[in-house]
C-alpha cells in the first residue's frame, strides 16, 4: 500500500499516568477515504488514545502520526488537517448559527468570502436556512450535532474524530446523522469515530475493539462477527468487553 | 393502583406547547418509557412530574399528592435522574451520597438494603471525586443518590446516554430489581433495545403521546411487511432504495436496509431485478418482524 493512504498511522503508542497505564502499546492502521469505529467500554482508554491522535496530549511512548505528520512533534501540523466533534462539546449555545460557522471558519484560518459561500452550501445542505440567526442553545439535539459535523469537516480536513457524536440523538436524526458520514465519506474523508450504538459499528469499514487499554479485536464487522462465531456486532461486543478488569473506573 | 395520573397537561415556552393536554397514567410498580425525538418534551414532562416547575393547565396526581399543591409532599417520594450529570463533581462519591442522603433527613445505612447491589460496585471508588469517575460509574453513583431515601417512584431522563451496552445491560438489570420491590420507574430512552423492556411506552411527539402500548402489541399492531435488504454498497442501497417507488420508506439498520411500505406490497423479484440493473452485488431480501425500532421509525414517519 501507498504511504500516501495511510490517514492515521500508529506503532505501539502509550500513555501512562502514573502507575496507570491508559493506553498500552496500541499499533493500527486506517486508510484514507476510511470508516474506523473505535469501540470500547467506559474506561477502557478511547478518549486518551483519541486526545493523542488530535494533538491534545502527549504519548509517552510509541510513534503515531495523522495526516502524515508526527502527533509528538507537529501537534499544530496535525490539528489544521483534522476535524473534531464530540457528544460532550460542539457549539457555542451562545453563539448563533451563523457565528459559530464564522468562528470556526477563523479558527482554521479561512478566507471571510470563502467562509460565506461554504456558509450558505452547509445550511441548504441542512436545511437550516431559517435558523441562521437563532442561537445555537435553541436547536434540538438532533439538529446541533449534524450542523457541529458540518462544521467540523468545513475546512476539508483529511481525517475527523467524532468522539460518541450520537449520543442521546433519537434514532430518526440517528441515521440522517449516518447519511451525512457517508457523504463525507464519498469526499474522500476518513471517518474516525466512537459509539456506543452497536447498529452504528456494523455501518464502519472496519471496527477496532478496545479492553482495558489495549486493542483486542480489529477487522471488518463480519469478519468479526465470524471470528467470534456471533450474529451481530452486540455479541462480539459483549464476548470482549466482559472481559474487562477495569472496571469503568 | 396508579402512582401517576395525568389529566390534561399543558406547558408552553413561547407560545410553544412543549407538552400538550397529555393524559395519562401510570400503575404502580410498572417500567414505563417515555421515547420520542429530541424536543419532543420528554424533559419537560419529567420536570412537571417532578415538581420542579408548574404546568400551565391540567392537573396531575403523583403518589396521590397534586403537582402543584403538595410540591413538597412529592419530593420526599419521588427520587429523580436529570439527563444531564448533576451531582457535585468536586464532592467525593461518599460526599456526594451523604449529602443527597442528609437532605432528606436520612443516612446511607438506614436503606442501605435498597442500594447495596449498585453502591458496592463504586465503593472501590468512594473517596474519588465524582467529576473524575467515568460515564458508567457517574451513572451508578446517580442511581445510588435517587434511591437514597426509598422513593415510590424513579424518574429516569435518559440514564444510558453515552454508557457503553455492557453498562447498560448492567443497568437495566438493576432496574428490574428495583421493579420487583415494587418500586415504580417513569424512564426515557433514546435506545430501543432498552425501549423494549419497558411494561408499556409512549411514543412521544411535539408535547403529546401518539401512542400508548406494551412493546408486543407495538409489533403486533404494525400494519405492513418490512423488508431487509443487503448489498455490497449500503449507503447507495439506501438512495436506490429511496428512489425505488413512492409511499415507500429505507431505513439503515446496521449492515442491512428495512425497507417498509404501509400501504402496497413489495414484488421482491421486481426488487431485485431493479437492484441488479443498479450494479447492486450480492443481494440478500428477506421478510423479518418489525422491532420497535422499525414500529417508532413508521410512526414518526406518519
Amino acid at each position: 500500500m501507498n504511504d500516501e493512504d495511510i490517514v492515521i498511522h500508529t506503532d505501539k503508542l502509550r500513555k501512562q499516568f502514573g502507575n496507570f497505564v491508559a493506553v498500552e502499546d496500541i499499533s493500527f492502521d486506517v486508510k484514507k477515504g476510511e470508516i474506523f469505529g473505535f469501540l470500547g467500554a467506559n474506561g477502557a482508554g478511547k478518549t486518551t488514545a483519541m486526545r493523542m491522535l488530535c494533538g491534545l496530549s502527549y504519548p509517552t511512548s510509541g510513534i503515531a502520526t495523522v495526516a502524515g505528520f508526527d502527533v509528538s512533534k507537529h501537534q499544530e501540523e496535525v490539528k489544521k488537517n483534522i476535524g473534531y466533534m464530540s457528544q460532550k462539546f460542539s457549539l457555542y449555545d451562545d453563539l448563533k448559527v451563523w457565528e459559530n460557522i464564522r468562528l470556526f471558519g477563523g479558527i482554521y484560518g479561512m478566507k471571510s468570502a470563502k467562509i460565506k459561500t461554504k456558509t450558505d452550501e452547509i445550511l441548504n445542505e441542512l436545511g437550516l436556512e431559517n435558523e441562521r440567526n437563532k442561537f445555537v442553545g435553541e436547536l434540538p439535539l438532533g439538529w446541533k450535532q449534524k450542523l457541529s459535523f458540518s462544521i467540523s469537516i468545513f475546512h476539508e480536513p483529511k481525517v475527523v474524530f467524532l468522539d460518541e457524536p450520537t449520543g442521546g440523538v433519537d434514532p430518526v436524526t440517528r441515521r440522517h446523522f449516518w447519511e451525512l458520514i457517508y457523504k463525507a465519506v464519498s469526499r474522500g474523508i476518513t471517518i474516525f469515530v466512537t459509539t456506543h450504538y452497536m447498529d452504528e459499528a456494523e455501518y464502519c469499514n472496519r471496527v477496532s475493539i478496545m479492553v482495558d487499554g489495549k486493542i483486542k479485536a480489529l477487522d471488518s464487522p463480519s469478519n468479526l462477527k465470524q471470528e467470534f462465531g456471533a450474529s451481530s456486532m452486540e455479541q462480539v461486543f459483549f464476548r470482549l468487553a466482559r472481559e474487562a478488569e477495569r472496571k469503568g473506573d | 393502583m396508579n402512582n401517576v395520573i395525568a389529566n390534561r397537561l399543558t406547558k408552553s415556552f413561547n407560545n410553544v406547547k412543549v407538552v400538550d393536554d397529555l393524559s395519562f397514567s401510570v400503575d404502580e410498580g410498572e417500567i414505563y418509557g417515555i421515547i420520542g425525538p429530541d424536543g419532543s418534551g420528554k424533559t419537560t414532562l419529567f420536570r412537571i412530574l417532578t415538581t420542579l416547575i408548574s404546568p400551565d393547565s391540567g392537573s396531575c396526581k403523583v403518589c396521590g399528592f397534586d403537582v402543584t399543591k403538595d410540591y413538597k409532599a412529592i419530593r420526599n417520594v419521588v427520587g429523580y435522574m436529570p439527563g444531564r450529570f448533576s451531582l457535585y463533581q468536586d464532592l467525593t462519591v461518599q460526599e456526594n451520597l451523604d449529602f443527597f442522603a442528609t437532605v432528606f433527613n436520612t443516612t446511607l445505612g438506614e436503606n442501605y438494603s435498597l442500594i447495596r447491589d449498585i453502591y458496592v460496585q463504586i465503593e472501590p471508588f468512594k473517596d474519588r471525586p465524582a467529576g473524575k469517575l467515568s460515564g458508567g460509574m457517574k451513572q451508578k453513583l446517580a442511581l445510588c443518590c435517587a434511591l437514597v431515601h426509598r422513593p415510590q417512584i424513579l424518574f429516569l431522563d435518559e440514564p444510558t446516554t453515552g454508557v457503553d451496552p455492557v453498562s447498560r445491560k448492567e443497568f437495566w438489570e438493576m432496574l428490574k430489581n428495583l421493579k420487583k420491590i415494587g418500586i415504580t420507574i417513569i424512564v426515557s430512552t433514546p435506545y430501543m433495545d432498552e425501549a423494549s423492556q419497558c411494561d408499556k411506552i409512549a411514543l412521544m411527539q411535539n408535547g403529546k403521546f401518539l401512542r400508548v402500548d406494551t412493546p408486543q402489541n407495538f409489533i403486533n399492531n404494525y400494519s405492513g411487511k418490512i423488508l431487509s435488504v443487503k448489498s455490497d454498497n449500503i449507503y447507495n442501497l439506501l438512495e436506490d432504495l429511496r428512489t425505488y417507488k413512492s409511499l415507500i420508506t429505507a431505513f439503515s439498520f446496521g449492515e442491512c436496509c428495512h425497507l417498509s411500505s404501509m400501504y402496497n406490497e413489495i414484488d421482491i423479484d421486481n426488487l431485485i431485478d431493479y437492484l441488479i440493473k443498479r450494479k447492486h452485488k450480492n443481494i440478500v431480501i428477506s421478510e423479518i418482524i418489525p422491532s420497535i425500532e422499525d414500529c417508532f421509525l413508521s410512526y414518526l414517519n406518519r
